[in-house]
């Protein structure tokens, strides 16, 4: 199984996808994602402490994913 | 006869350019004696690099739901406001506007305190991102947490 997490703008760029397939079961915690996708091509990219939304609802590290959920790894966001 | 009642009349991510006109009726009511309208628009330098366009993204639908969130706090704060709020996505030539913000109230000082309020935590929260194009033909990020990705 894995956990499909949603990228947008330079994570997408440094990643090389808009849909990063992280080899993890749900369920686990959002800190696992995190871990499991700095050993990935291009996260050494990531910032200390990645911004993470979870069902589109901003998220700290210890939340747990579950099955089915919509998992998204923001940029530092810039809008305006 | 009475002050509005607070509504979050609009809130949208759109890829066409921004009607202001239509968003100033839109937060137009009965009650209302003062429209603020802050835009947000490409300027053509950034940084001292000269500057041809920008491109911006948004994570849509949490995009809309946290500029909701906003504006409905706002509402809550801000007794009889009522807020519009507009972000544009897509590729924009200097001097479009990327963001506009309507508040309408009956008294000008929570009118301006609200789009004050609003585009403020609006380049806080909601998950939108730039990319300048610059007249060399490179083009970046921007990342407001260290300057560029």
């Amino acid at each position: 199984m894995s956990i499909p997490v949603l990228l947008f703008a330079s994570y997408a760029d440094s990643f090389g996808t808009r849909c990063l397939d992280v080899p993890l079961d749900a369920p686990c915690h959002v800190a696992d994602v995190i871990r499991v996708i700095r050993t990935m091509p291009g996260g050494d990219r990531l910032p200390a402490v990645p911004l993470v939304a979870v069902n589109r609802v901003w998220v700290r590290e210890e939340v747990t994913v579950q099955v089915g959920d919509e998992v998204a790894l923001i940029p530092p966001v810039a809008g305006g | 006869m009475t002050a509005p009642v607070s509504q979050v009349v609009h809130v949208a991510i759109v890829a066409e350019p921004i009607e202001v006109g239509a968003l100033l009726t839109l937060a137009q009511a009965p009650g209302v004696g003062a429209v603020s309208l802050f835009l947000g628009t490409v300027r053509d330098h950034n940084d001292g690099r000269p500057v041809s366009g920008m491109e911006y993204e948004g994570y849509g639908p949490m995009a809309v739901s946290e500029m909701r969130a906003i504006a409905e706090e706002s509402c809550a704060r801000i007794e009889g406001v009522r807020l519009v709020v507009v972000h544009r996505v897509g590729t924009l030539e200097i001097g479009e506007a990327s963001v506009a913000i309507v508040a309408a109230h009956a008294h000008r000082a929570q009118a301006l305190e609200a789009t004050r309020e609003v585009i403020e935590a609006l380049k806080q929260r909601v998950p939108i991102w730039k990319r300048e194009h610059y007249l060399s033909g490179d083009r970046e990020w921007l990342d407001p947490t260290k300057g560029r990705v």
